[in-house]
C-alpha cells in the first residue's frame, strides 16, 4: 500500500455520534425498563414450558392456522423454550446496544514475524540440534527410524483386521437355489402363476422353512420382483424369454445401480424406476438401462413351475444381485 | 458490597492463583471489529453447542443396537412390527419422552443449521479474501470442520435405522464398494460381513457420539484461538488500516453481544423445532432393504452428492474380469476429491498467481477481486445445478416436469453454467469497479433535473463523502507478475509450462478496471 500513492486520503475515524440512553437519563431509564421486560417475557417463556410439561398431556391436538393440527405438549414445550431463551438472547443485545459504551476503539497490531535477529537465532538454533543430534550424518539412524516409525503404523491396521470377515462367496450367492418356492412377502404363501394378473406386480422372497430366520441380510439380496405381461408384450432373446413363465418374468429388486429397491413400476410404459437415482429399467427388454446411472439391467431369474403348479426358482441368479464391486465378474 | 467490588475480588482471587492478570487484562479489552457477515461463523459455533446439549440428551434413551424387537409402544400404526432396537428406542423418544421429539427435531435443526452456518462463513471468507496469509493454516482447518461435517450430519441422520437412513447407508456401502481393490474388503470391515449385518449402527453410533465430536472440539478450539491470536480481519473503511483493528472491546460489549446471540440462535433453533416438524421416521417405518419411500432425499448438504450421482452417465469398464463403477467413482469420490482438495489449497494457488506473500488484514471488497468472485461463483453454481439435481424428482412432481429433463438439463447445465457465471460473474465486477470510478469522479446521482439555457436537460451530480471516496479508493491493484520465459541472461527458464501457466493466471487475475488516481482527480480540478 505504501508504494501506490493514496487518491484519497484516509479521513480518519468517523466522529462519535451519542446515543439518546447516552446523552437522557430517562431515555436510559427506559432502556434499562426494556431489557427487564425482555428478561420477563423469557421467564414467561419457562412458565409455559413447565406448564406444558406437568399439565398438558400428550394426546392433545390444537387447531392452527398454516400450521395445521399440532400436538399441544410439544408446542407448549418447544414455544416456552424458544421463548424462554429468545428474550434472554433479546435482552442482552438490546443491553449491549442501548446502555453499555458504544465508542469504537482502535487497537494496534503487531507483525507476527520476529524481529530479524531472533529469526535468525531461532534458525540457528534448529539447524544445531538437528546438528547436534546426528540425524544429518548418521543416516543408519534416520533410515531405520523412518522404517520402524513407518511400519509400526502397521499395528493399528493389522489390529483392526477382526473388524469383519474377508469377502467370501455368499457376497455374489443368494438364497435363490434350484427349486426354491417363490412366496408372497408379507405373507410366506407360496403362489401360482394364476393369482398374479396380468400387468400386475409382486415382490416375492425365497421360502424358508421357518421364516423366523429371514434376516435384513437375505432380504439385502434375495428381494425379487414378479411382473405379469402378456407374453406378446416382451421384446427379449429366446434365452430370457425362456426363463420366463407365462408372461410372469421375475429381477432381482436390489437396484444394480447402489443397491436401493428398484420399487416404482409403471404400468402403462412398462419400466422400473428406481426412487434413489431414477436408473430406469425396461421390463419388457430384460430389464436394460433406458435412463440413469446404472450401468447393467437388474439381474433376471429364471422361473417355472413344479407340478402342482407353484412358481419355483429353476436356477440360482448367474451373476451376483446388486450393486457392482471390484471382483464381481470373478467366479 | 457493589456487583463491581464482587468482580474484582473475583479477578483478584484468581489472578493470587494462577498470575494471569497481564494476560487476562489485555484480553478482556480486546477488540473486534464489527459486521453482520462475522456473525456466521457464531452461528455455527452455537449450533455446535446445541448439538452437544441436545445430543447429549438423546444418548439418554437411545439405543444403538441392531437387534431385532417387536415394537410394542405407544405409536399405534407400527404396534407388533419387527424392527431394531434402535429404531424402536428413537420411536420412544419421539413418543414416550417427553420433550425427546423437541429434542430430535432441535438436534436435527440445529445439524441443518451448522452446515448452512458453516457454508455461509465459507463463503464469506472466500470472497473476501480473509483466508489470505496469514490465516492460511485456518482456512485449511476451516474446510476439514466442513468436511467433517458432512460426515458427521450423515452419520447423524443414519442412526434412527428407518427406512430413510438405512436406504442412505446402502447407497454409502455402494461407495465404498466401488472402490477399486479393496472395495470389497472395506464394505467387509465396516459393516462386519455382507450388508447390512448387525455391527454398522453400533459402530457409527460411537463415531457420532466422541471420535467425530472430539476432533470437533479439538479444531474448532484450534480456530478460535487463530482468530484470537492474529486478531479479526476487517473490511476496509475511514481510520482502518492493515496494522490496526477497529471495534468494541470483548469487555462488555462484545460479552453480551456474542452471548446474547448465542440464546437467540438457540431460541431459534428451538422455535424452528417446535412449530415445524423434520424427519419425522414413524412416518417411514423401519429399514428393510426391499422397500424404499419415493422422493428420497438425504439432508440438504449431502444433496449435490447425491445429485452428481444422479447425473452420471452409466458407465462401467470391465477388464480381465474386475470391474470398474465409473458411474460411482467419479460424482462419489473422485469429483468431491478434486473439490476439497482444491477448496482447502486455494490460499496457495492465489498466492502463487499473485505473488503475493504479505499479511493482509483489510478484507476485499468481492468486485475487487473478480477472478477470485469469478471462480466462486463458479463454484456456486456448479454446486446449486446438482443441488437441483439432487432433488430432482421433488421438482419434477412440483412443478409437473419430467425426471428426464431435469436429469438432462442438468447434465448439460452442470458443464455448461459454471464457466457462463465465471465469465457473467467477472464481468459484473469489473462493471461494479467502472461505477465506484465514476462515482469518485462524477459523484452521486442526485436525481434532480436542470433544464439549461439551451433547453437540454442535465442531471445534477453531488460530490460523495470523503469517507466513501476513500473506501472506493483505498484498495490495491496488483500488476500481473512479469514472468518471461526467456531470464535476464537469455536462458529459457525451468518449467517453462508451469511459468507459462503462472503467468498467463496471473495476467488473467489481474485484470481490472484502473481505480481513481490522483492525476485523474487532479484533471478534473482543472476543469
Amino acid at each position: 500500500m505504501s508504494s501506490q500513492l493514496e487518491p484519497i486520503k484516509d479521513p480518519g475515524l468517523p466522529a462519535h455520534v451519542h446515543r439518546k440512553t447516552d446523552t437522557d437519563p430517562k431515555a436510559a431509564d427506559r432502556a434499562e425498563r426494556q431489557v427487564a421486560a425482555m428478561f420477563g417475557i423469557s421467564a414467561l417463556g419457562t412458565v409455559l414450558l413447565i406448564i406444558s410439561y406437568v399439565f398438558i398431556p400428550d394426546d392433545v391436538f390444537v387447531f392452527i392456522p398454516i400450521m395445521g393440527n399440532q400436538n399441544a405438549h410439544q408446542l407448549g414445550l418447544g414455544l416456552g423454550m424458544a421463548i424462554a431463551l429468545f428474550f434472554i438472547g433479546l435482552g442482552a443485545i438490546h443491553w449491549a446496544k442501548t446502555l453499555m459504551p458504544d465508542q469504537e476503539v482502535v487497537m494496534q497490531r503487531h507483525e507476527f514475524r520476529s524481529p530479524e535477529q531472533d529469526r535468525k537465532d531461532f534458525v540457528d538454533t534448529v539447524k544445531e540440534g538437528a546438528a547436534s543430534s546426528g540425524l544429518g550424518r548418521r543416516s543408519l539412524i534416520k533410515r531405520s527410524l523412518g522404517a520402524a516409525l513407518g511400519l509400526s503404523a502397521l499395528s493399528p491396521i493389522l489390529l483392526l483386521r477382526d473388524l469383519g470377515p474377508l469377502p467370501g462367496p455368499e457376497q455374489k450367492k443368494t438364497n435363490w437355489k434350484s427349486g426354491t418356492y417363490l412366496v408372497t412377502d408379507p405373507g410366506d404363501r407360496r403362489i401360482k402363476a394364476s393369482d398374479l394378473e396380468v400387468g400386475s406386480v409382486a415382490q416375492v422372497m425365497p421360502e424358508f422353512a421357518d421364516p423366523k430366520d429371514r434376516h435384513l441380510d437375505d432380504i439385502a439380496k434375495d428381494a425379487l420382483l414378479l411382473i405379469r405381461l402378456r407374453p406378446s408384450e416382451f421384446n427379449l432373446e429366446p434365452d430370457r424369454l425362456a426363463m420366463t413363465h407365462e408372461g410372469i418374468i421375475a429381477f432381482s429388486k436390489i437396484c444394480s445401480h447402489m443397491g436401493c429397491a428398484v420399487a416404482l413400476y409403471e404400468q402403462t410404459t412398462k419400466h422400473l424406476l428406481c426412487p434413489c437415482h431414477q436408473s430406469t429399467f425396461d421390463v419388457t427388454r430384460a430389464a436394460k438401462v433406458i435412463f440413469g446411472p446404472a450401468a447393467r439391467p437388474l439381474p433376471q431369474l429364471d422361473i417355472t413351475v413344479d407340478d402342482e403348479g407353484y412358481l419355483i426358482a429353476r436356477k440360482p441368479f448367474s451373476e451376483p444381485v446388486g450393486p457392482s464391486f471390484w471382483g464381481r465378474e470373478k467366479s | 458490597m457493589t456487583v463491581e467490588a464482587k468482580l474484582g475480588q473475583v479477578a483478584n482471587y484468581v489472578d493470587e492463583r494462577t498470575g494471569a492478570a497481564a494476560f487476562l487484562k489485555k484480553s478482556l479489552k480486546k477488540v473486534f471489529p464489527d459486521h453482520w457477515s462475522f456473525l456466521l461463523g457464531e452461528v455455527a459455533l452455537y449450533s455446535f453447542v446445541i448439538l452437544l446439549l441436545s445430543g447429549t440428551f438423546l444418548t439418554f434413551w437411545f439405543d444403538p443396537s441392531m437387534r431385532e424387537v417387536v415394537y410394542e409402544g405407544a405409536y399405534q400404526p407400527l404396534e407388533g412390527v419387527k424392527m431394531s432396537a434402535a429404531y424402536a428406542s428413537a420411536l420412544h423418544i419421539s413418543f414416550e419422552v417427553r420433550g425427546g421429539l423437541l429434542m430430535r427435531q432441535i438436534h436435527h435443526w440445529a445439524a441443518l443449521i451448522f452446515m448452512a452456518a458453516i457454508v455461509a462463513h465459507l463463503l464469506r471468507v472466500f470472497f473476501t479474501g480473509a483466508f489470505r496469509k496469514p490465516r492460511e493454516g485456518n482456512w485449511i482447518i476451516g474446510v476439514g470442520l466442513l468436511t467433517l461435517g458432512i460426515v458427521e450430519g450423515f452419520l447423524g441422520y443414519s442412526l434412527p435405522d428407518d427406512l430413510l437412513s438405512g436406504t442412505g447407508i446402502r447407497i454409502a456401502e455402494a461407495i465404498i464398494q466401488a472402490i477399486p481393490v479393496v472395495g470389497s474388503y472395506l464394505s467387509y470391515f465396516a459393516f462386519g460381513g455382507v450388508f447390512p449385518g448387525e455391527l454398522f449402527i453400533p459402530r457409527i453410533y460411537i463415531v457420532h457420539v466422541l471420535l467425530l465430536p472430539g476432533a470437533f472440539l479439538a479444531l474448532i478450539t484450534v480456530h478460535l484461538m487463530l482468530v484470537w491470536y492474529q486478531k479479526h480481519t476487517q473490511y476496509p473503511g475511514p481510520g482502518r488500516t492493515e496494522k490496526n483493528v477497529v471495534g468494541y472491546q470483548l469487555m462488555p460489549m462484545y460479552m453480551a453481544k456474542a452471548g446474547g446471540f448465542f440464546f437467540i440462535v438457540f431460541g431459534v433453533t428451538a422455535f424452528l423445532a417446535a412449530v415445524a416438524s423434520i424427519n419425522p421416521i414413524w412416518l417411514y417405518g423401519p429399514y428393510t432393504p426391499a422397500q424404499i419411500s419415493a422422493g428420497s432425499q438425504p439432508d440438504w448438504y449431502m444433496g449435490w452428492l447425491d445429485g452428481l450421482v444422479r447425473m452420471a452417465p452409466p458407465i462401467e469398464t470391465y477388464f480381465f474380469g474386475y470391474t470398474v463403477s465409473w458411474n460411482i467413482l467419479i460424482p462419489g469420490l473422485i469429483i468431491p476429491g478434486i473439490l476439497f482438495t482444491g477448496m482447502a489449497l486455494y490460499p496457495f494457488i492465489e498466492s502463487w498467481i499473485t505473488g503475493d506473500k504479505r499479511e493482509h488484514h483489510l478484507l476485499d471488497r468481492p468486485r475487487n477481486a473478480p477472478n477470485r468472485t469469478a471462480l466462486g461463483a463458479m463454484s456456486l453454481t456448479f454446486m446449486m445445478v446438482t443441488l437441483i439435481n439432487g432433488g430432482n424428482d421433488l421438482i419434477a412432481t412440483h412443478f409437473d416436469l419430467s425426471i428426464n429433463q431435469i436429469m438432462w438439463g442438468t447434465r448439460f447445465g452442470v458443464l455448461i453454467l459454471p464457466p457462463l457465471a465465471f465469465i457473467i460473474t467477472k464481468r459484473l465486477c469489473l462493471s461494479l469497479q467502472r461505477a465506484d470510478r465514476e462515482l469518485v469522479l462524477h459523484g452521486r446521482e442526485t436525481g434532480r433535473l436542470l433544464r439549461m439555457p439551451s433547453g437540454e436537460f442535465v442531471e445534477v451530480h453531488e460530490p460523495i463523502s470523503p469517507e466513501k471516496a476513500f473506501i472506493l479508493t483505498s484498495h490495491e491493484q496488483m500488476p500481473a507478475l512479469d514472468l518471461p520465459a526467456v531470464d535476464a541472461r537469455g536462458v529459457k527458464r525451468a518449467g517453462a509450462l508451469k511459468n507459462k501457466l503462472r503467468a498467463r493466471l496471473s495476467k488473467a487475475n489481474a485484470e481490472a478496471v484502473p481505480k481513481v488516481s490522483v492525476e485523474d482527480l487532479k484533471e478534473i480540478e482543472n476543469h
